[in-house]
Order: structure tokens, then sequence, then C-alpha cells
């Protein structure tokens, strides 16, 4: 009853215009008529007048909409670019709109608390699995799509905006929302692999925000390669274990959405998450940094999740942990790093 | 609705037999197998990529374990010309290998001819034998033969006999959508899935569609179950097709599953139990197999091919859970269970029950005395899971009207997809779960046997489970009124569990405590020899077989209520 207009090719849609949405779009654009939806009417106007978003060109074939209903019915393919702390929202206002006919793929490199009516993180202190949901997995309870992917890997959205190659991974249960990816994806310039284990891969971008900040943080402190090579080998361990026991599988996190992404971001001050870090050992309060910045940093908030999970599940994940204690309650970072090397790693890889 | 038990004679939703599905089909018999076979034929190519060798290859292994399947588990019913059949296929296979004059396609047709043939010989076999006056027979020997056991047990005197005071129903109450499935079984096509936990369960399931007006549906029934000729009889009366469980050949595999398939887009209702067999441990089916239930999908997706986008063309998916306050088969289903699980953990006693002495025995027991059976039906699901309504139309959690055919949409057109139809299909497998433990109902039977275990578990922390069930029974007391405390504990969790609708209670749970215990105490297994539990002289709990126990105790498995303890 809902898909009579199928004759004529449809556009692909594309739900908030970060820098990262705007990077997609663009590459999407190259192939294909692009639909953007954005809440602001300023950007809606900017994008459909100027062809600029934030001042930054962008493919002029690109149509602005504020209208979730003429995006789905515009779209069988639909990207969903938006922070995690608005991912509800935004896919509850699309959510009348969708149907089973649509594919959705999302860039979202975040969590979501999914918590019994009334009750905050804070009442509940620990939290368990249930409590945690991906977004793919906030798509599949909010919405009848059953055919969803994502998008993960190292993106930096500057370096994808400005051209250079790269490659990301597409992941997902369904053979043909990957390829769907691929199709639309692919260019000379952007490479594209699939990878069925959806969750692994969303996991393996989420918590490297983690590894990210920590990273940023040593940079914060002047110190050297050494740390930075330390730091990132730990970190993935911790990576492997809190990912496994979040329902990832390991082979994911050593791919491109894991190592891949890792290696990026903790050598990169294009990255928010690095930059969080880099300016906390720089002596500034969160609040001052998190104010400043002009979008969000992904890993604060999945600090605060996993801190509540790893105690609800009697894990230890001492980078995590002790993040959460300079985040949160003071904990200078000096002190954090002495813990963190005083603390009794003694098997360097045990989880191949 | 859930407490009230139906008690009426439905009206048959088509009176005259030829408008049954089941009957058409059997009319169309010879074309209908000649069209499965096609069919089979055609999905065995597909895997097989038309590569020839590949082919080969699969011919070859098909003809090997069929040689072997004949030499060394020959069974009663299997065909006279059986020998012959295959020592032609493998002339004519020898043959072509030696041959080199023939050209590649010369050889491809040779290797389809063969492959033809096999298709053809287990459609043949598969295919169900449905007789109309056989199944009305059938059902009046049932129907009758229950009535008058059941009237003369309970009305005391010669003329009981006679009586109609009591009928079946009083016996195995019917619970649930019953008007749903009679309505949306006129419109579209049924695929009922129970869960299965004795061998009773067909013959009840059978009797249960009848009773509620539905024509007859056709089902999948093991092959040696034919070998019994009476079994034979009432098993095609009841138009059951044959699944021969020691061929695991690849291309009878895609037979059957194309039989069944296909039989579903003729429009014929069917019954699947999805766990495949009964339930070892006694817990509701967790996993379900999932060849059969792939093809409710396929078919679904082959009826949205041919355009057939309204109701007619639509599969339902029936879940039915089947309560029983005792399972005949409960001693032996559990030692194999735990012999599986425990393996060397586990020692394996003798099987008392297996004679059709004890089934008789049970049967006459069963009416004679009161064990009651009920039978929940659950809200009808399209294949990908949602709720439908009663004009058949798909229902998405926010109460909005969906489509399913948009499911198997792709830029706008139906396309066949073999890896997402897998996925599909295991969800579908997942909703029937969540709603098999919906519309379970729990009694009083279910009730004692689980706190009683956990509190002997709970007792006895250090020991893992197999240890824990080699206690001697003797040393197991439970004193009475804290038996009856958890007793409590659990209800009020299962209460609160219907109240959100998570499970389902018998009425007879709704007596206070004691009473329930009292019910509980007297039914659970009740015509074991040794009885899972009972009440010593001092008024206290004992079991006298723990594996029993445990077997019924399972039944609350996957409520969480564990965690109580």
């Amino acid at each position: 009853m809902t898909s009579k207009n199928s004759s004529k090719e449809k556009s692909v849609g594309v739900v908030g215009m970060g820098s990262f949405g705007t990077a997609i779009a663009n590459i999407l654009a190259e192939k294909s008529k692009v639909i953007a939806y954005v809440r602001r009417t300023e950007v809606v106007d900017e994008i459909n007048q100027m062809h600029t978003v934030d001042g930054e060109a962008i493919n002029p074939e690109i149509l602005g909409t504020q209208d979730p209903e003429y995006l789905c019915q515009s779209c069988n393919t639909i990207f969903f670019m938006v922070p995690s702390s608005a991912f509800q929202e935004v896919i509850r206002s699309f959510s009348p709109f969708l149907y089973p006919y649509h594919l959705i793929i999302h860039g979202t490199k975040g969590l979501c608390l999914n918590l019994p009516p009334g009750k905050t993180l804070e009442d509940m202190g620990k939290i368990s699995r249930e409590n945690i949901l991906t977004m793919s997995e906030v798509i599949m309870k909010e919405t009848v799509v059953v055919r969803v992917g994502c998008l993960a890997g190292p993106n930096l959205a500057r370096e994808l905006y400005l051209g250079q190659p790269a490659a990301t991974v597409v992941a997902s249960k369904y053979n043909e929302v990957i390829l769907e990816g691929q199709r639309l994806l692919r260019t000379d310039k952007f490479q594209v692999y699939g990878n069925s284990d959806i969750v692994g891969v969303e996991l393996s971008g989420v918590l490297k925000n983690i590894i990210a900040i920590a990273a940023g943080a040593l940079a914060g402190l002047g110190l050297g390669e050494n740390a930075k090579g330390l730091l990132i080998s730990r970190g993935m361990v911790e990576l492997v274990y809190l990912g496994n026991a979040l329902g990832g599988s390991l082979k994911s996190f050593i791919g491109l959405a894991g190592i891949g992404d890792l290696v990026a971001t903790c050598n990169s001050t294009l990255s928010r998450n690095y930059t969080v870090g880099y300016r906390l050992a720089q002596g500034e309060k969160l609040d001052d940094i998190l104010d400043t910045m002009e979008e969000v940093a992904e890993g604060v908030n999945t600090i605060k999740l996993i801190k509540a999970f790893v105690e609800g599940t009697g894990m230890r994940a001492p980078i995590t942990e002790n993040l959460y204690k300079v985040l949160f309650e003071d904990l200078k970072i000096e002190e954090a790093l002495q813990y963190l090397m005083k603390y009794p790693f003694s098997v360097d890889v045990d989880f191949l | 609705m859930a407490d009230t038990y139906i008690k009426h004679q439905y009206e048959p939703i088509l009176p005259k037999k030829d408008e049954w599905p089941v009957v058409k089909l059997s009319k169309n018999r010879k074309d209908f197998i000649r069209k499965v076979a096609d069919a089979s034929k055609k999905s065995v190519l597909e895997i097989t990529a038309e590569n020839i060798d590949l082919l080969r290859e699969e011919l070859e292994t098909t003809l090997y374990r069929e040689k072997l399947r004949m030499k060394q588990n020959p069974w009663a019913v299997d065909p006279d010309d059986e020998k012959e059949f295959w020592g032609k296929v493998k002339s004519t296979m020898v043959q072509l290998s030696a041959d080199g004059s023939l050209t590649k396609t010369q050889k491809k047709k040779k290797y389809l001819e063969i492959l033809d043939d096999i298709t053809m010989r287990y459609s043949e076999e598969i295919a169900s034998n449905f007789i109309h006056s056989h199944y009305k027979v059938t059902r009046r020997i049932v129907t009758f033969g229950f009535s008058r056991l059941l009237n003369a047990a309970r009305v005391k005197g010669f003329k009981s006999i006679f009586s109609n005071q009591f009928s079946l129903q009083d016996k195995i109450q019917i619970v649930g959508e019953t008007d749903q499935i009679r309505e949306l079984a006129s419109k579209g096509t049924i695929v009922m899935v129970p869960t299965h936990f004795s061998n009773l369960d067909s013959i009840l399931i059978g009797w249960i569609i009848s009773v509620l007006g539905l024509p007859p549906f056709i089902y999948g029934a093991g092959l040696n179950l034919f070998n019994i000729s009476i079994f034979a009889y009432f098993m095609n009366a009841l138009g059951a097709y044959k699944v021969d469980r020691r061929k695991k050949n690849l291309i009878y595999l895609e037979t059957l599953k194309t039989y069944s398939s296909e039989a579903l887009q003729f429009g014929v209702h069917s019954l699947f139990f999805p766990g495949g067999t009964r339930s070892r441990s006694g817990m509701i089916e967790k996993k379900l197999k999932l060849g059969l239930l792939s093809t409710a999908v396929e078919a679904q997706r082959a009826n949205f091919e041919r355009g057939e986008d309204d109701v007619s063309g639509k599969i339902f998916i029936v879940p039915v859970t089947i309560n029983y306050h005792f399972v005949l088969e409960a001693p032996s289903l559990i030692q194999e269970h735990l012999a599986l699980t425990g393996q060397e953990r586990y020692y394996k006693e003798s099987d008392e029950f297996s004679t059709s002495y004890k089934i008789s025995k049970f049967l006459v027991k069963f009416f004679t005395k009161g064990s009651d059976i009920s039978v929940s039906v659950g809200k009808a699901l399209d294949v990908l899971g949602n709720y439908v309504d009663n004009d058949g139309n798909s229902i998405d959690r926010n109460g909005r009207k969906i489509d399913t055919k948009d499911y198997f949409l792709y830029n706008g057109k139906v396309t066949v997809d073999a890896q997402r139809e897998e996925e599909y299909t295991y969800h579908l497998g997942k909703r029937i779960v969540e709603e098999f433990h919906k519309i379970n109902r729990v009694f009083s039977s279910h009730l004692v046997a689980f706190t009683a275990f956990q509190m002997i578990k709970r007792e006895n922390k250090k020991m893992d489970l197999y240890n824990l069930l080699r206690l001697p029974e003797e040393d197991v007391v439970l004193i009475y009124n804290e038996f009856k405390e958890e007793c409590l504990k659990v209800l009020g969790k299962i209460k609160e569990l219907e109240a959100e609708s998570k499970v389902q209670i018998a009425p007879h749970m709704k007596m206070d405590i004691d009473s329930i215990i009292d019910h509980g105490l007297a039914n659970v297994g009740m015509y074991h020899a040794k009885r899972p539990l009972v009440k010593n002289s001092m008024g206290n709990i004992e079991t006298q077989d723990l594996n029993l126990l445990y077997y019924y105790h399972n039944r609350l498995h996957g409520y969480d209520l564990e965690k109580l303890f």
C-alpha cells in the first residue's frame, strides 16, 4: 500500500548534517540524488540556497528538508548520522513514516541507555547489557525497519571532506544492506568493506572513543610515542574484553572498524574525543571543554555508560574506570596514569 | 478471555469437504507431486550453482548414503523396489563417468535425468495420502472412544457408558484466540506451531483442530510411525506427510522443504512442531528448528512474487502451547536429556516406559482420574512475527497497519534473497519462543515442582546439577511451612508476570495457597511409578525421583524466577 511510487529511481536520504553526515552526503551525491534532513531552518536554507553547510561548500545537488515524511517517501535507503544523544528522539520522529521496505544505515559511534520508565543512570548505579542499546538496536526498537546496517571505520570527517583516500566498513546481518552500502558509497577514493557482525562493528567504533580520549590526554601531558604504543595495545585488550561482554566478536575488533579506527583516532588532532583528552591534560575543566566544542564527543557519554556496565558485571576495565574518575571525580590525570602503570597486567595478549 | 475455557463445538468454517484445501490437494496429488519434484530439482541446481561436477558429487553422496541406509537400517515401511531403484541409479552413474564419447551438454542432460528421477521418487515418498472417509472414521473413533471412556469413569454405573454428562472438552480445555484462528483460516493459510512435550500432542492437536471447526491440517510425521500399520492408517487419515529422519542427503532435505513450501502456497494449513522433537528437558523450546519454519517465509515470499497480495495469499503463524500436569514419557525424556548434556557425569538407568501396555494403562488412568490438559491458542503472527488483526492485516508495535510484502521489497520489487530469508526465519523463531512464554499456562504442579527443586538446589549450593540429581532421595525433606512460604513467593512473582501479560495462569491457581499446593502435589507427574513430589506422614514434602522433579520444574524455566532463590 505504501510502495507504489517505485518505478523511478529514488533518492538516498541522509539524516543529520554534522561534519560526518555532510562528508557522507557528499560521497553519496557523486552517484545518487541525495535528500538531507536537518532540524534547523537556517541550515535548510543554507543548503538549498548557498549549497554550503557551516560555510563549507557541498555538492549543489543535495536537497535540504525539514520534513521526515517527505524524506521517507522519497528514499528507500536512509543514512542516519546524528549524535547518540539525539538519536532516539530523531528516530522516533521518523518512525511513523518508515516502513519495512526501507533500509537504514547509521554512522553513529555512541550508545543509548534503555532504562525502566522513570529511572536515570544515577538511580540505577549498575547496569547490565539490556540497559544498553547500540544504535542499530535503537532502530530495531523504535521502528518497523529490520534491514539495518552501520557504517564504521577510520573516517575522520575532515579528511573525507577533502577527498582523501579512505575506507569504511558497512556491517549488517543482511547481505543486501552491505551490497546496497557498497553500491551507494564506493568511489575511486572510498573503499567499502562488508561485515556481518553489526554489533561488533558498532562496538568497535563506540569503545575506541574511550581510548582516543586517553590518547589525547597522554599527548596533552607531553608524553611520547612509547606511551602511545603502550596505550593503544592495552586499550585494544580492554576494547576486546568489553566488546565481547557486550556481544561483539573478536574478528570485528581487529578489523578496520576496530584497530583501523583506533589507530586513526589516537593519532589525530582532528578527532573530537582526542581533543577532549588533550585539553583535559592541559588543565581545562570538562564542562568548559564541552561548552566550547561545536560537536559532540561521544566518548564522554560512552565512558559513563561503560563504567556503570563494568560495575554491573563485575568486570575490570582499568582504563575506562580511571578515565571516569578523571572526567567526573576530579582525579588528576597524572595520578590516573600512575595507577595504570602500577596495575598488574601480567600477560601481553590473552584473548586470541 | 484468558480465564474462560472455551467449551462449545464450533461450526465447521468450510462445511463442504470439497472446499477443504487438503482435499483439493489430494485430488491434484499427481500434478502436485510433479510440481514438488520440479521445484526441488530447481533448488538443488541452484545450490550446486549449475556446476556439473558439484551436481555429480551430490548425486554420488546421495547414492552412497542411501545404499548404506538400506544395508544398515532397513524398515518395514521401506518400499520393495528400493534396491532396484538405487541399483539402476548406480549403474547409470558408473556408465556415465566411464563413457568418454559424450559431450559436456549430453552428460549434463543425463545427470539432470537422474536428479529428476530421485526428486520424483522422494516427492512420491513424502506426499501425504489424505482420504476423507478415513479422516471421518478416525475423528469419530477419537472423540467417541475418549468420551465413552471418560463418562464411564466419572459417572458411576453401567448406564454411564451412554451418558453424555462429560465431554472431552471437560478434560482438555481450549483457551485463547480461537475465534481469530477460525477467522484467519477462512481467509488465508495457517501454520500452527505448538510446543511439543509428548507423543500424545499430535493426536491432541488433530482433535483440537476438528473441535475448532477447522479443516484438517497437514503435518510431517516421522516415517518410523508408519512402520506400524494402525498408526499409518491414522496418520494418513490426518493428512500426515512422511519425514524420514534417516535420510540426511541434500536432495531429500530440499524435496522435503519444497513439499512443505508448495503445500503452503497451495493454501493447505500446516502444522509444524518447531522444536523438531519432543522437549527432552521439559523446558519450553528455546531453540527452534528453522528448516521447516523457513518454508513458511519462503512460501509467503513466493505468494507475493506471484502477486497474491491480498489476504488469501497471506500466511499466518499461530503459536500454541499444550500444558500438562503429567507427561507420560517424562522419565525417559529427562534421562536422555541428562545423558546428552551431562555425558560421563550422568549414569543412565533403564527406561521403564515404552511398552504399549504402559501406554494403554496410562490412557485408562488419564481418563479415569483427573489430570487436566489445557491448550492455549496464541495470537496469530505474520511471517516476520508481527501480530495480525482478525482481517489478516499486520500491525506494528505502534498499532499501525503495515504490509508484510514490504519486507521482501528491494527498490520496490519483490526479490528472492536466501540470506535475507534465513535472517527472517531466525527472527520468526525468536518471536515464536517469546509468544510460547506468554501463552504458557502455569499449573499448580509446575509451581510446586519449581519451588521444591529450587529449594533443594539452594540447600546444596556447592553441587553441580549432576551431583545434585544423584542425592539420595530419602535425604531430601522440605519442611511444609517453609515450602509454603517459598511457594507464595514464587506465586506472587508469577502473578506479577501475568499482570504484565508475560505468562498465563490456570483458574485453579486462584484457590488459597494450601489448596494450590495440595492440588499441585496430587497432580504433578501423577501416574509415574515414582512420584516427583509427595507429602510424608509428618506433612512435610519429599521426592521419590529427583530427575522427574527436575523435569517438571523446567516448565517454569525462562521466566527468571530462579532469581527468587
